[in-house]
C-alpha cells in the first residue's frame, strides 16, 4: 500500500481539548454507598434507589463479557468515578446566560449549536457534559406539541409514572454485565416522550462530552413514542484527548407503540486513542428499541471513535408487520477495535428487518461486524436482508464478519450478502491523475463505499458525518 | 511543451523503458506504435507518475519544469491528462461528484476560482453530449457497470471537461466497434486546437485513419526505434513489425 495512503491516515483527534471548569467529581470506587450517593445528589425517590441497589447486586454476580472479538486490559471498576458534575451546576441553570461560559465554550468548539439564535436550524439540544444534563434548549417550542425533552434526572422527578413504566422495559436491569452497572449508576441522559399522533416538530439531539479524568459516562436515554407518533434523534458524542482510557457504558431504550416510528442517529467520535493504542474511550454500549404492531425503529450509526468498541443496536419486532432497520458506518484506524453489529429479533407476523453495514479499516485496527437475525416460531411471512461490506485500507488491519441466523419459522425468510474490498493502488491513481490530493481520494472512496447509510442520515448530520470521516482519514499530507 | 531526454524507468527492478527520446510541440499528435510489451503503456505511467514505476534515469521537461520531480497530482494541474486503457470502478462516487472535485481541484491549483453546481453541470452535460453519452451517466458510480466502450468515452468526456495540454491517449481505440471508435476519435478532434498536444498510444492503425497523426514512433523494447509521418502507420499495419529488419532486432537483442 503506497505510503501516501498510510500518512492521509495519521492525523489527529480534533475534539481532544480539555475545559478547565471546576467540577465535584466523586472519589473513584463503586459500592453500595456510592450508589446512594449519586441518588441522593439527584434527590431520587426511594423506588429509583432500589432499582439502582437491584441492578448493582445483579451486577456483582456477573462477569464481564469475553466473546467479542476485541481485547483489552481488564478494567479495574474501582479505580473509575462515577461521578463527576460541573460546580455551577450545582444551583441548576435557568437560562444560557447561566451557565458557565467556559462550558459554552467547550460546546462552541465542538460545533454544538447552543445559542437559541443558531437553533434555527430546528435542532433543540440536550448536552451532556460528564455526568450531568446542561441545559436542554427549545424546550418550550417542543411543549407545545406535547413533546416532553429533558434531562432523564429531571424526567425521574417530573414524570416519574411514565420513567417507572418505560425504563428497563426494553434492556432489562439485568440484560448484560454493561447495562447492569449503568443500571446501577448511571448519571443522566435524555429522556424523550412524543404523545399520541404527534409528529416530533424537530430534530431532537443530545450531545455526549466526557470531559474529567478517570470518571466514567454512564447515560441512559429512554425514548416513548405513543401510537402513531414520529420522532427523529441524533446523538453526537467527544471526549478530551487521554492517555489513560476511560468507560462508557450507556444504555438506550425505545418504545415505538403502534404504528409509531423512531429514527435514531448516532454520530460517535470518542476519542480513539494514539496511534500505539495509548488511551481512547471503551464504549460499551447496549441500545435496543421494541417495536409494536405496525411500528418502526431504525438505527444509523456512524461510529470513527472509540478505542474499543462494543455496541449493537438493536431490534425487537414483536408487533405484527413491524419494521427494523440498522444503517452502520464503522471506521477503525491506529489500533482502534470494534466489534459491532446489530440483532434483528422478529416475533410477530410479517415483519422485516434491513441491515446495511459498511465496516472500514485501517491502519492497524480490527473492525469486526456481529450480528444476529433470528425468526421466532409466530413470524410468519418475515423477512430480512443483510448486506455487510468491509473495505480495507492498507494491509495490516482486520475485517471480520460473525452473522448469526436462527429460524425457527419455515415461512420466514433471511438474505445475507457479504463483500470485502481494498482501496486500490489503481483508484487512487486515477483520483491522483485527476487532480486530487491522497487524503482527498481515499477520503472521497470510502464517501462512496458509504453512502448508502449516509443518505440515511438526516441532512445537515449528512454533511457532518462525511466531513468527521474526511477528518478521520485527513493527515500531514503535503 | 514536452522534451522526454534517454528515459529509463523499470517496474519490478525489471527494466521496462531503455532510453526514450521524444520531442513535442504544441498542437502536434503523435502516434506511439509497438509490439506487446514494448513499454508504450508504461510510457504514459512514467509521465503520469504512477507509483511503482521507478525512473532510473533521463529527465522529462514540461513546458520548463522538471516533470518527474512532480507528484501526480501536480502534473494533472500542470495539464497532463492521461485516459485509461482500463479505467478503474469507484463504487459509490458519482461521475458528477468525481469531476467536480476534480476540475475544482485543478482550477484551484491554477489560482481559479472554482466552478458552481450550475456552472459545472452545463459543462459537463455539454462534455457528455459531445462524446454521445446521455446526461444520467453523470449520476452513476465513476466506471461502475459501464461497458468498455462507455468506459472510454467517459475518459474523454473527463479529457474535454478536464481541458489538459497534453493527452495521452493510452490504447483508447482497443475494444471499440467502428461507430463507437468514430466517437472516441471525434472527442479527440474535437479537442484539435492547435496548442494542444496528444501521444496516441496504438496498436492499430485504425484509430489513426480518424486521428491524424503528425509524427508515428515506433517503441520496441523500450526505444523508439523509428520514426516518421502517418505513412509508417500504415507500413505496420500492412507488413507487421518484421520491416524493421534490423533495427527491430538490435532493439530485441
Amino acid at each position: 500500500m503506497s505510503e501516501q495512503i498510510e500518512q492521509a491516515l495519521e492525523r489527529k483527534y480534533e475534539a481532544g481539548f480539555y475545559s478547565e471548569i471546576e467540577s465535584e467529581t466523586f472519589e473513584s470506587g463503586l459500592d453500595e454507598s456510592v450508589i446512594r450517593r449519586i441518588s441522593e445528589m439527584k434527590g431520587e425517590p426511594e423506588w429509583m434507589l432500589d432499582w439502582r441497589l437491584k441492578a448493582y447486586h445483579a451486577w456483582l454476580e456477573m462477569e464481564e463479557p469475553d466473546w467479542a472479538h476485541v481485547d483489552y486490559p481488564k478494567i479495574d471498576y474501582q479505580a473509575i468515578s462515577y461521578y463527576s458534575a460541573p460546580k455551577s451546576m450545582k444551583d441548576k441553570p435557568k437560562s444560557l446566560d447561566e451557565v458557565d461560559p467556559e462550558l459554552l465554550r467547550t460546546y462552541e468548539k465542538l460545533g454544538i449549536p447552543l445559542h437559541e439564535q443558531e437553533m434555527l436550524a430546528g435542532v433543540a439540544v440536550d448536552a451532556v457534559f460528564d455526568s450531568v444534563s446542561v441545559v436542554t434548549t427549545f424546550r418550550e417550542k417542543l411543549e407545545e406539541a406535547g413533546v416532553i425533552f429533558c434531562p432523564i434526572s429531571e424526567a425521574v422527578h417530573k414524570y416519574p409514572e411514565l420513567v417507572k413504566k418505560h425504563i428497563g422495559s426494553v434492556v432489562p436491569r439485568t440484560d448484560n454485565y454493561f447495562a447492569a452497572l449503568n443500571s446501577a449508576v448511571f448519571t443522566d441522559g435524555s429522556f424523550v416522550y412524543i404523545p399520541k399522533g404527534v409528529r416530533c416538530p424537530m430534530e431532537l439531539s443530545t450531545y455526549f462530552r466526557i470531559n474529567e479524568m478517570n470518571t466514567g459516562q454512564f447515560e441512559r436515554t429512554l425514548i416513548v413514542a405513543e401510537e402513531g407518533s414520529y420522532v427523529s434523534y441524533l446523538e453526537g458524542c467527544t471526549a478530551p484527548q487521554r492517555d489513560e482510557n476511560q468507560l462508557h457504558a450507556a444504555v438506550v431504550e425505545l418504545v415505538a407503540k403502534d404504528d409509531a416510528s423512531i429514527k435514531y442517529s448516532t454520530v460517535q467520535n470518542w476519542y480513539p486513542g494514539d496511534e500505539d493504542g495509548k488511551g481512547g474511550i471503551y464504549n460499551f454500549v447496549t441500545k435496543r428499541g421494541l417495536c409494536h404492531t405496525n411500528a418502526k425503529i431504525s438505527w444509523t450509526q456512524v461510529e470513527t471513535g472509540s478505542a474499543v468498541t462494543w455496541k449493537y443496536p438493536s431490534c425487537v419486532l414483536k408487533g405484527d408487520n413491524s419494521v427494523g432497520e440498522f444503517y452502520s458506518v464503522a471506521l477503525t484506524r491506529g489500533r482502534q477495535q470494534a466489534d459491532t453489529g446489530t440483532k434483528m429479533i422478529h416475533l410477530g407476523k410479517n415483519t422485516r428487518s434491513t441491515i446495511i453495514s459498511k465496516g472500514i479499516s485501517a491502519g492497524r485496527s480490527n473492525n469486526a461486524y456481529r450480528g444476529l437475525v433470528k425468526m421466532g416460531p409466530k413470524a410468519d411471512g418475515a423477512r430480512n436482508f443483510t448486506e455487510c461490506d468491509s473495505l480495507l485500507i492498507g494491509d495490516e488491519c482486520g475485517a471480520h464478519t460473525f452473522p448469526y441466523i436462527e429460524s425457527r419459522n419455515p415461512s420466514a425468510i433471511v438474505e445475507h450478502e457479504a463483500t470485502t474490498s481494498k482501496v486500490s493502488d489503481e483508484q487512487l491513481f486515477l483520483c491522483q491523475q485527476r487532480g486530487l490530493d491522497p487524503e482527498k481520494a481515499v477520503s472521497m472512496i470510502v464517501n462512496g463505499f458509504c453512502k448508502e447509510v449516509f443518505k440515511e442520515l438526516p441532512m445537515e448530520f449528512a454533511v457532518e458525518a462525511g466531513k468527521l470521516l474526511e477528518i478521520s482519514l485527513e493527515g500531514s499530507v503535503g | 511543451m514536452l522534451k522526454i531526454s534517454d528515459l529509463h524507468a523499470s517496474v519490478e527492478e525489471k527494466s521496462i523503458l531503455n532510453g526514450v527520446d521524444l520531442e513535442i510541440n504544441p498542437g502536434e499528435v503523435h502516434a506511439i506504435m509497438g509490439p506487446n510489451g514494448a513499454g508504450k503503456s508504461t510510457l504514459g505511467y512514467v509521465l503520469s507518475g504512477r507509483d511503482g514505476y521507478e525512473v532510473t534515469g533521463g529527465d522529462v521537461k514540461f513546458e520548463e519544469q522538471d516533470l518527474l520531480d512532480m507528484e501526480v497530482e501536480e502534473r494533472a494541474s500542470a495539464g497532463l491528462f492521461l485516459a485509461f486503457q482500463y479505467p478503474v470502478e469507484i463504487p459509490g462516487v458519482s461521475n458528477m461528484e468525481f469531476m467536480k472535485e476534480s476540475v475544482n481541484a485543478i482550477r484551484e491549483q491554477r489560482g481559479e476560482e472554482p466552478l458552481s453546481a450550475a456552472e459545472f453541470l452545463k459543462k459537463a452535460k455539454a462534455a457528455c453530449k459531445q462524446v454521445q453519452l446521455p446526461a444520467d451517466f453523470l449520476k452513476r458510480g465513476v466506471n461502475e457497470g459501464f461497458s468498455g466502450g462507455e468506459k472510454k468515452r467517459n475518459e474523454i468526456m473527463q479529457m474535454i471537461l478536464l481541458e489538459p495540454k497534453l493527452c495521452i491517449l493510452d490504447e483508447s481505440d482497443s475494444g471499440l466497434d467502428i461507430d463507437a471508435l468514430q466517437v472516441v476519435a471525434d472527442g479527440v478532434n474535437s479537442q484539435r486546437d492547435g496548442k494542444r498536444s496528444f501521444i496516441v498510444v496504438t496498436h492499430y492503425q485504425r484509430l489513426l485513419d480518424y486521428i491524424k497523426p503528425d509524427f508515428v514512433h515506433i517503441l520496441a523494447n523500450g526505444k523508439i526505434v523509428k520514426s516518421g509521418d502517418a505513412s509508417l502507420a500504415q507500413q505496420v499495419e500492412k507488413e507487421g513489425y518484421a520491416f524493421l529488419g534490423k533495427a527491430f532486432e538490435e532493439a530485441e537483442a
